[in-house]
């Protein structure tokens, strides 16, 4: 792992001058791409990639923590079940008598979800601060079952597990995640902008700002500290980083990302429901490993990889059904190879493969890739 | 009374068979100091070759057969994947195992479909057994009997035998016991095949009505995640810690099901490890690794 130090590529210094044009001219053809996007998708697919968005926060907040600060996390799927918990509690109507709610404005449940999913981890910092490696792993995993408990054993909180209870829709500067409410007619080149493209708009927004935060901190001093801690908390404790701190400060971070991926995944879905089962849902263990399997896919401690990863796991069993237009069939005896089946293969060949051959992930086959280009200018 | 002796003597023998799936994973992490998060789906690999092969077999054969089968996938993860890979991190190698993880269990359960997940407990399941007053599960007894004889075993062959000599040397310390003229690669590999052998024995038990009420399925994998909080109390590094941390686990399992709820149960076992890791971070007898400067 310890090459992956140089994850975002532009900390290292001596960059060509060509190289630096290069990337801003990428960055800013990738930005208008994705915002002409949803002028030529149908709405299907932009449902896919607000996904892949959706997972893409996720991943970032699970890269700073695993990739940068070293620190293994099983729970990412509890914090995605407290963010989206707390925004459905917040903002639900206040007088509503099967669930709590404060009735709060959706931008105030937002900030609050985030907020309280930060908290949530940074509580957890009496284990998470003690802890290393492995013993942390599976320490984690006990939070993801508690949350799977706490789900249950409070639907007026959570929504019942037969029906759930629905997300307060959201609207800001004209982008929205509404379902109902009258749309004001906006339209863009003839194209009139329905539901699903504000709605990838907002993603977008949302995904941009997670983003650009991350990169934020990993190349300031949060970023350096991350990262002594992760190669020697001897070492670090030397050069006067306080590593229980850290370590704290980092789980909070994470979780706060995790936390507003759950919201969107709320929004997405959009229904807040507790999991059926331990094993299986949209918060429970196998989530926690899809971002895992995200980080590892991209390059662990790489943003960039992340996003990718994340476009992959959290993308694959979304579009293959609209590439082979065959979802329902043979379903008959469950034996059937469904998208979510060969999702699964493909990211768990992956992770198996990127370790034994490239274990800087995609971001280090890009960096091979495009190394001779930076070396020669 | 009754009702306590009979949740003292299932939760016992449900702590038998953690300890079983935790002495594994423990004997493979000393000999390699990999965690193996696959455990979960070696047991559940070793199920499903017991309930394919049952209706044409039988019974006996086919337990054989599925836990070789368990050691041999493990045994083929450990030289096909894991030898290669000797560099990388130990946070690396475990996450190597999820990969791992993800593949078979995918598998296994594409394989077993939507259809009536099997039961592998027939010599024993749903026999219940009264003894004076009280009524326990067949299966709890047997699978407590069985641990004590093969947890013996081990701990015997541990002690005396070259086998256990060599392995112990070698969790000491690596590079003086090559020096020594012990071959780690035979170490390591024989300590993932018992690792896995144990765990398709463990499957034969956990995939029973008698104790967990439900066939081989998704769930049974969910089940023998247990085994990771058992040998994280246990401390990982302490295979007596594991066979004690499996018992604590099963005891805490089955009391809280009786006496709080079904449903706390499940957490309570994990409760119970982050308290004991709050207080000893490397479990209850892990080696501490202390950081020099």
């Amino acid at each position: 792992m310890s090459d992956s130090n140089r994850a975002a590529g532009d900390m290292v210094p001596g960059d060509g001058r060509w190289w630096r044009i290069g990337r801003v001219a990428g960055a800013a053809l990738l930005i208008v791409v994705l915002l002409a996007l949803p002028l030529y998708l149908p709405g299907e697919w932009l449902k896919v990639g607000t996904w892949m968005m959706t997972g893409a926060v996720g991943a970032l907040g699970l890269t700073l923590l695993t990739g940068q600060a070293g620190q293994l996390s099983l729970a990412h799927g509890f914090f995605l079940l407290v963010g989206a918990v707390s925004y459905a509690v917040l903002s639900g109507p206040a007088g509503d008598p099967t669930y709590i709610g404060f009735g709060l404005p959706p931008v105030v449940g937002l900030l609050g979800a985030v907020l309280i999913s930060g908290l949530a981890g940074a509580a957890f910092a009496p284990v998470s601060g003690r802890l290393r490696g492995i013993y942390l792993g599976v320490a984690s995993l006990a939070l993801v079952f508690l949350g799977f408990w706490l789900g249950r054993a409070l639907p007026a909180v959570a929504g019942s597990t037969s029906s759930g209870r629905l997300p307060q829709p959201f609207s800001i500067f004209g982008l929205s995640v509404d379902v109902s409410r009258q749309l004001s007619s906006l339209s863009v080149f003839g194209v009139p902008l329905g539901r699903d493209e504000r709605t990838w708009y907002l993603y977008l927004l949302l995904t941009a700002i997670a983003y650009l935060l991350a990169q934020g901190a990993v190349s300031g001093r949060p970023g350096r500290a991350w990262r002594a801690v992760r190669d020697n908390e001897t070492a670090a404790t030397v050069l006067g980083v306080s590593v229980v701190r850290v370590k704290a400060g980092v789980f909070a971070i994470s979780s706060a990302y995790a936390g507003l991926a759950g919201v969107m995944t709320a929004w997405w879905t959009g229904i807040m429901k507790p999991d059926e089962s331990e094993v299986a849902g949209s918060y429970g263990v196998t989530v926690s490993i899809a971002f895992l399997a995200m980080i590892v896919v991209g390059g662990l401690g790489s943003l960039p990889g992340a996003v990718l990863g994340a476009a992959l796991v959290f993308g694959l069993p979304v579009a293959l059904p609209l590439l082979t237009q065959s979802a329902s069939a043979d379903i008959g005896s469950g034996t059937a190879f469904s998208p979510i089946v060969i999702t699964n293969f493909a990211y768990g060949a992956l992770i198996v493969l990127i370790i034994l051959f490239e274990p800087s992930g995609m971001a280090g086959l890009g960096r091979r890739l495009l190394g001779p280009a930076r070396a020669r200018t | 009374m009754q009702t306590f002796l009979q949740v003292l003597i299932n939760g016992t023998g449900k702590g038998a068979i953690f300890a079983l799936l935790a002495l594994g994973f423990v004997i493979i992490f000393k000999a390699t100091e990999v965690v193996n998060f696959a455990h979960g789906s070696l047991a559940l690999a070793g199920g499903y070759v017991v309930a394919v092969l049952k209706p044409m077999v039988g019974w006996w054969s086919a337990a054989a057969a599925g836990i070789t089968a368990a050691a041999v996938l493990a045994l083929v993860i450990e030289r096909l994947l894991l030898a290669r890979a000797r560099n990388a991190s130990d946070t690396s190698l475990a996450i190597l195992t999820i990969g791992v993880d993800v593949l078979v269990l995918t598998e296994v359960v594409r394989r077993l479909g939507t259809e009536a997940s099997p039961f592998l407990g027939d010599p024993y399941d749903v026999k219940p057994l009264t003894l004076g007053d009280v009524t326990v599960g067949r299966s709890e007894v047997v699978a407590l009997a069985v641990s004590v004889v093969l947890i013996t075993a081990f701990f015997a062959a541990f002690r005396f035998s070259p086998w256990g000599v060599a392995m112990r040397a070698q969790s000491e310390n690596r590079e003086a016991a090559a020096l020594m003229g012990i071959r780690s690669s035979r170490v390591t590999a024989s300590a993932w095949a018992v690792g896995g052998a144990l765990a398709g024995i463990a499957v034969l038990f956990l995939a029973t009505q008698d104790f967990s009420g439900g066939g081989l399925s998704q769930a049974t994998h969910g089940v023998a995640l247990a085994a990771f909080p058992a040998a994280i109390i246990g401390g990982l590094t302490s295979p007596g810690g594991a066979v004690l941390g499996g018992f604590v686990v099963g005891l805490t399992e089955a009391m809280t099901a009786q006496y709080v709820d079904l449903d706390f149960a499940k957490v309570a076992v994990y409760l119970v490890m982050l308290l004991v890791l709050v207080v000893r971070p490397s479990g209850l007898f892990g080696r501490v690794v202390q950081a020099r400067v």
